[in-house]
């Protein structure tokens, strides 16, 4: 503990040098306009903006490019609650509540909401970076493929333990996922599984931002112009400090579910392969399950945006982790950073902490001042962003119908992905007026594929033993985590009925 | 007197772009017109990719190209994904695809319908090399022979983790069970990176694994080399003897190579392979492979390379036949 201090201390000096402070604002700000637009997440704009850091030290480079990482966690929610198109993977799950909440005149408190959240749980996450660093290190080194699987049972079990939604439906929904996950290149033999044919945009498999931005983005819109029938609807906006500091005060509504999405983000986020869009989920799906009104979930819950926005800000510091301690990628993010730090002559890996102190030391700064200024760009754009909600709905259909066109388009730059896009939101729209929920089968088309090759290599290395998932002590108690997860609903209602009867 | 200055300058607009146009085609040769997509064949964190990422920053940094290169990974079904791909793009100019062995080894084992020949060869940038590691932990286990007698012992329970069946490292283990008479399980993982990490997490019990892939996990005395499958001692690793030297002749390679889609034009190929050897002459990238135990020292180009991707092609179908394609797939 006293060792980490005085190095935390010449980190935070380091972050707050003129050079590396004006790369903290730049790269934030950056961030911020990338992660709000559609398609343009902070994958791209850290790989655009990658060679720019070689006129920099390294240190400035670093601090500037997770600047660019952090701020997109932020930006993601600004299109997820304005417009219901998520901005970015990682916001996801934002949509679910955040939207609702906007159409409901109330967008100025979700983004208040989503900034404050993000920045809990991005503080929270870099103080246990901070503290734990090389316990954590090893911690995710215990994660082998058994472990990741049993971490996958759970993931799916904060899911389909939500009490309140049609438990058919919701396995339905979880199932269309697991199907859709699985289509493209076998990840084990190698052979292409159903690809209808032989349409060679189904071998990449189906992009997961192409599922969510046609379900929330074109189905949304189909929704609302179903449900509007023309007429133009105008939302009220009423902004200032006042209202601001009011919507501040808001934050004992969901500090109890950031605290704990921050902890699940940041442990998620450190396993390498998982990411923040699994973390985001992960952190919503317990919010719901652990809600006294899990009912109000999906229908414009503050704590349901607060939730996954503390998830996604507390993975992406907990995803540096593996990255410095084992040069292993815990996000495609992280993928492109540890490209810049070889180019930039540093080695990542068990010994760059020791040998390079003040590279690593700088960057824990850069990340406490980052989550700083993050929050007050965010909280001072947010009159701007809400005043997106006050064009027509005839001049806002279009733009968000382009946006849409482009998110689609941008992960892998084919046209076969906009046609999908546009099917999964029309298939969405179905899915709603049918009572459907969509969550779950988002949830499963971003975890499908990690689930089954992690169970696939578990069951080579056991040769086809099951028992390997409770035979390790990690997965063992993993699983029983979700099992318990799964029954918590049915127990909860029992525990109801007899207090009532009582 | 308005008008006329106008008329006059129009003309002079008019005939200077007509001048621009008719000298610019021939004092420009091709050059990217929109940004390259880098195909890189693996997972984010292995070999291939570390080189796809070193590249990429060395040409934005030596400013090489007019327009960004962007490395997007495609790792699926041991590189398939990315051969189908590249095929897909036959005649585009704007896509090149940095390799591994599985250029050659998976259009034979799976049937993509993919023949990498027609591909257009433009630069091999370095040979890497194999060795056998396992974790430091393995008291018992020192060379060659008790790591065999080892998995002898384990029946067949031996794990060993790779990038994917009939990638290179599934291709040398399949070498391996066959010289010494062994079996073992092996278990796929995307991307080098991941195969090193679950080595030091004792999560399978060894890996053949890139030098650069294991380097720092053995600065910090996690994993240690026990055979190195090179003709000579790589300067990086002179404690390990080579698998020749204890008298079993097991060599193999991997090309580390940059190919266009089929039917690229000339014109972008010339460009490609100039680009290229710039960066294969640069300091930076020779001192990435001293580093790594890279062979960078002979310049493989166009038709070249073409000559190259010929030969290994048989002899990786050789090997495949030897081995038996099924040892490789493990079914």
């Amino acid at each position: 503990m006293e060792s980490i201090l005085p190095l935390l201390g010449a980190g935070l000096l380091e972050a707050v040098q003129p050079l590396n402070f004006l790369m903290i604002l730049l790269g934030c700000t950056i961030g911020l306009m990338v992660g709000a637009m559609p398609g343009l997440g902070s994958v791209n704009g850290v790989a655009i903006l990658l060679p720019i850091t070689f006129l920099v030290p390294p240190t400035a480079a670093i601090i500037f490019l997770a600047a660019i990482y952090y701020g997109a966690m932020y930006g993601g929610a600004i299109s997820s609650i304005t417009l219901g198109i998520p901005g970015a993977s990682t916001a996801v799950a934002t949509v679910f509540d955040g939207r609702p909440m906007a159409q409901a005149g109330k967008a100025d408190k979700a983004l208040t909401a989503a900034a404050v959240a993000s920045f809990i749980g991005g503080t929270i996450s870099v103080v246990l970076f901070t503290l734990f660093a090389p316990p954590l290190a090893v911690l995710a080194l215990k994660f082998g493929p058994v472990e990741e699987f049993a971490l996958m049972v759970l993931a799916f079990a904060t899911f389909i333990g939500l009490g309140g939604d049609d438990i058919p439906k919701t396995i339905f929904s979880i199932l269309i996922g697991l199907v859709l996950a699985t289509v493209g290149l076998d990840i084990i033999s190698g052979q292409p599984r159903l690809i209808f044919g032989d349409i060679p945009g189904f071998l990449h498999g189906i992009n997961f931002l192409v599922l969510a931005i046609g379900i929330y983005g074109i189905g949304e819109m189909l929704w609302t112009l179903e449900s509007s029938q023309g007429k133009i609807t105008v939302h009220k906006v009423r902004m200032s400090l006042g209202i601001l500091l009011g919507n501040l005060k808001d934050v004992k509504e969901y500090i109890k579910t950031t605290s704990l999405g921050s902890m699940i983000g940041f442990f998620v986020g450190t396993l390498p392969a998982a990411g923040a869009t699994p973390a985001s989920l992960m952190s919503y799906g317990l919010a719901k399950t652990f809600s006294k009104d899990p009912e109000s979930f999906g229908k414009g819950n503050v704590a349901g945006v607060a939730a996954p926005e503390a998830g996604n800000n507390a993975a992406s510091t907990g995803s540096m982790l593996p990255m410095i301690t084992l040069g292993i990628p815990g996000s495609p993010t992280t993928a492109i950073l540890l490209g810049g730090m070889i180019i930039w002559g540093l080695r990542p890996g068990p010994l760059l902490f020791t040998e390079h102190p003040g590279f690593v030391w700088g960057l824990i700064g850069s990340l406490y001042i980052a989550n700083l200024v993050t929050l007050l760009i965010n909280l001072a754009f947010i009159p701007l962003f809400v005043r997106v909600l006050t064009i027509p709905f005839s001049i806002l259909a279009p733009v968000i119908y382009i946006l849409c066109v482009v998110g689609g388009y941008a992960p892998t730059q084919t046209m076969h992905d906009v046609w999908l896009m546009f099917l999964f939101g029309v298939v969405g729209y179905l899915l709603r007026k049918l009572n459907y929920p969509v969550a779950p089968a988002v949830l499963a088309i971003v975890l499908g594929p990690l689930a089954e090759r992690s169970l696939r290599q578990s069951l080579i290395s056991s040769h086809g033993d099951p028992l390997i998932f409770v035979e390790r002590p990690i997965s063992a108690i993993c699983i029983a985590l979700g099992v318990a997860l799964i029954l918590y609903p049915v127990i909860k209602k029992r525990l109801n009925r007899k207090k009532q009867a009582a | 007197m308005k008008k006329i200055a106008k008329t006059l300058m129009l003309t002079a607009v008019i005939s200077m772009a007509f001048t621009v146009t008719a000298f610019a085609p021939k004092a420009q040769a091709w050059e990217p017109k929109k940004p390259v997509e880098f195909i890189i064949m693996a997972g984010a964190g292995g070999g291939a990719d570390q080189i796809a990422r070193l590249l990429q920053g060395l040409i934005e940094q030596k400013d090489l190209s007019p327009r960004p290169f962007i490395p997007i990974n495609k790792p699926g079904g041991s590189g398939g994904e990315a051969l189908l791909y590249l095929q897909g793009k036959a005649g585009d100019d704007h896509t090149v695809l940095v390799t591994l062995n599985s250029f050659y080894t998976t259009p034979v084992i799976q049937d993509i319908g993919v023949d990498v020949s027609n591909f257009t060869p433009i630069g091999r940038m370095a040979l890497d090399n194999f060795l056998l590691w396992v974790h430091s932990d393995m008291a018992d286990i020192t060379d060659l022979d008790s790591y065999v007698a080892a998995v002898k012992a384990a029946g067949g329970k031996w794990k060993v983790g790779g990038t994917g069946s009939g990638q290179e490292d599934s291709i040398l283990t399949a070498m391996m069970e066959k010289e010494f008479g062994y079996e073992v399980t092996y278990i796929p993982f995307p991307g080098g990176g991941t195969v090193a990490k679950n080595l030091v997490g004792k999560h399978i019990d060894s890996t053949v694994n890139n030098p650069a892939e294991q380097s720092e996990f053995h600065r910090a005395g996690n994993t240690k080399p026990l055979v190195q499958f090179t003709a000579e001692r790589l300067p990086a690793y002179p404690d390990t003897p080579t698998a020749k030297e204890l008298g079993v002749d097991m060599q193999y390679y991997m090309q580390r190579s940059i190919n266009g889609p089929p039917g690229m034009s000339a014109e972008a190929q010339e460009w490609y392979i100039n680009l290229f050897k710039t960066l294969f002459d640069s300091e930076e990238w020779q001192t990435f492979c001293t580093d790594d135990g890279l062979a960078c020292d002979t310049w493989l180009a166009g038709s070249d390379l073409g000559e190259y991707h010929a030969s290994q092609i048989m002899l990786h179908k050789e090997l495949i036949e030897s081995v038996g394609s099924s040892a490789i797939t493990g079914e």
